[in-house]
C-alpha cells in the first residue's frame, strides 16, 4: 500500500479546512480505505473536536517527532469508523516544534500502512502551511464565495505552485444558493474564473455541519445532509471516480421561476 | 418602488459582480506584486519614450493587466495618429 497525502489549506481562517478534512477523512474511511488524520495547526487544535475524539488523547504530534512516542501510541482509532485514525495536534506547543522535514519522514513512515493520509493545515502563509504541504501528494484548497476568502486562497494557490506541490483543486465551501441566483453571492464559477484552478467540489451551507460538529460526528456520515453528500463526492473524486457535481441550484419556487424568466427577457 | 422594480428586474449592478470585478483586479496586483499606481507611472515613461519616434495620442493609450488562466499580460494599447498628407497643389 502506497498512501496518497492529501493537505487540506485555505490562506484565511475560518472557511472550513477542519470540516473538509474531517468529512473528507470520514467518507473515504466509510468507502473502505483505511485513513489517518493529522491535525498540523499546533498550538491551536481542533480536528479532535470535529471528529469527536477529543477524550482520548493521550500522545500528539510533537510527542511522535520529539520521540516521546512511538507512532503507534498517538494513532486515536475512531470507534465508529474502524478505519479512521486521528494523529493530534499539540495544544501548548507552537508551529516551530515541528519542520517541514519531519512531516516528510512522518507521512513516509504511514504511507505504507495507509490508503490516506489526510494532513488539517494551520491558517496563513508561515511555518504551520509551509509543514503541512512539504509531504503533500494531492492540495485541496478550501475558500468561500467571498472577496477576503478568494483572495487569500489565489494566494495559497500561487505558493503551492512555487513549492512545486501542485496543481491544487478548490473547494468551494458555504455556498447559499438564493444568494447567489440573486446575484448576491459569488457563483462557483465565477470563483473558478477568477482562480483558474480545477474544481474538485462545492459544499452548500448546510445548518447540520453545525450540529454534527456539536455532536463531533462527521456529517458526510449523515445520509440526509447535502453538505455530507458534498463531502463524500469529494472523497469519491479522489478515488478517482467521476461524480457529477451537485446542482446549487433548488428552483426556488413559482416566484423565483417567474423572476428570472423576467430577467432573462429584461437583459 | 423604482429601487424595488430595478432590484427585480435585475437592472442594478449586482454585489457579486461587483466582487468578481474588484477581485479581477486585486488578483492581478497581488499575483504580480505590481501596485496600482506603478501601472500609472509606467504608461507615463511609454508614452515619453515612443513620442520620441513616433506620433502618438497620449489621452488614448491603455496599459491593462490582463489574465489567462493563471497567467498575467501587460497589453498596451496605443492607438497612432494618421499622417496629416499635405494636399498637392
Amino acid at each position: 500500500m502506497t498512501g496518497k497525502v492529501v493537505t487540506v489549506t485555505s490562506g484565511k481562517g475560518g472557511v472550513g479546512k477542519t470540516t473538509a478534512t474531517a468529512n473528507v477523512g470520514a467518507a473515504l474511511a466509510q468507502f473502505g480505505d483505511k485513513v489517518v488524520c493529522i491535525d498540523a495547526d499546533i498550538g491551536l487544535r481542533n480536528l479532535d473536536v470535529v471528529l469527536g475524539l477529543e477524550n482520548r488523547i493521550v500522545y500528539d504530534l510533537v510527542d511522535v517527532v520529539e520521540g516521546r512516542c512511538r507512532l503507534r501510541q498517538a494513532m486515536i482509532r475512531d470507534k465508529r469508523l474502524p478505519e479512521l485514525y486521528l494523529i493530534p495536534a499539540a495544544q501548548t506547543r507552537d508551529k516551530s516544534a515541528v519542520s517541514p522535514s519531519d512531516m516528510v519522514r512522518l507521512c513516509d513512515e504511514l504511507r505504507p500502512e495507509f490508503d490516506w493520509i489526510m494532513i488539517d493545515s494551520p491558517a496563513g502563509i508561515e511555518r504551520g502551511f509551509r509543514n503541512a504541504i512539504a509531504p503533500a501528494d494531492v492540495v485541496l484548497v478550501v475558500t468561500n464565495p467571498e472577496v477576503s476568502a478568494v483572495r487569500d486562497a489565489d494566494r495559497i494557490i500561487g505558493l503551492i505552485e512555487s513549492e512545486e506541490k501542485g496543481p491544487a483543486r478548490l473547494v468551494v465551501n458555504r455556498i447559499k444558493p438564493d444568494m447567489v441566483r440573486r446575484g448576491d453571492m459569488l457563483a462557483v464559477e465565477d470563483v473558478l474564473e477568477l482562480l483558474a484552478i480545477e474544481l474538485v467540489g462545492m459544499i452548500p451551507d448546510d445548518e447540520m455541519v453545525l450540529t454534527s460538529s456539536n455532536r463531533g460526528t462527521p456529517v458526510a456520515l449523515d445520509g440526509k445532509s447535502k453538505a455530507g453528500q458534498a463531502f463524500r463526492n469529494i472523497a469519491r473524486r479522489l478515488r478517482g471516480e467521476d461524480v457529477p457535481f451537485l446542482s446549487m441550484d433548488n428552483e426556488g419556487g413559482f416566484l423565483g421561476k417567474l423572476v428570472r424568466r423576467i430577467r432573462a427577457g429584461g437583459d | 418602488m423604482a429601487g424595488f422594480l430595478d432590484r427585480l428586474l435585475g437592472r442594478e449592478t449586482k454585489s457579486a459582480q461587483q466582487a468578481k470585478e474588484r477581485l479581477k483586479l486585486v488578483l492581478v496586483h497581488d499575483r504580480t506584486d505590481i501596485a496600482p499606481g506603478v501601472l500609472e507611472v509606467l504608461k507615463d515613461d511609454l508614452i515619453a519614450a515612443i513620442s520620441r519616434h513616433i506620433e502618438i495620442d497620449p489621452s488614448a493609450v491603455r496599459i491593462e493587466m490582463t489574465q489567462e488562466g493563471r497567467e498575467q499580460r501587460l497589453i498596451a494599447d496605443i492607438p497612432l495618429r494618421p499622417v496629416r498628407r499635405r494636399r498637392v497643389t
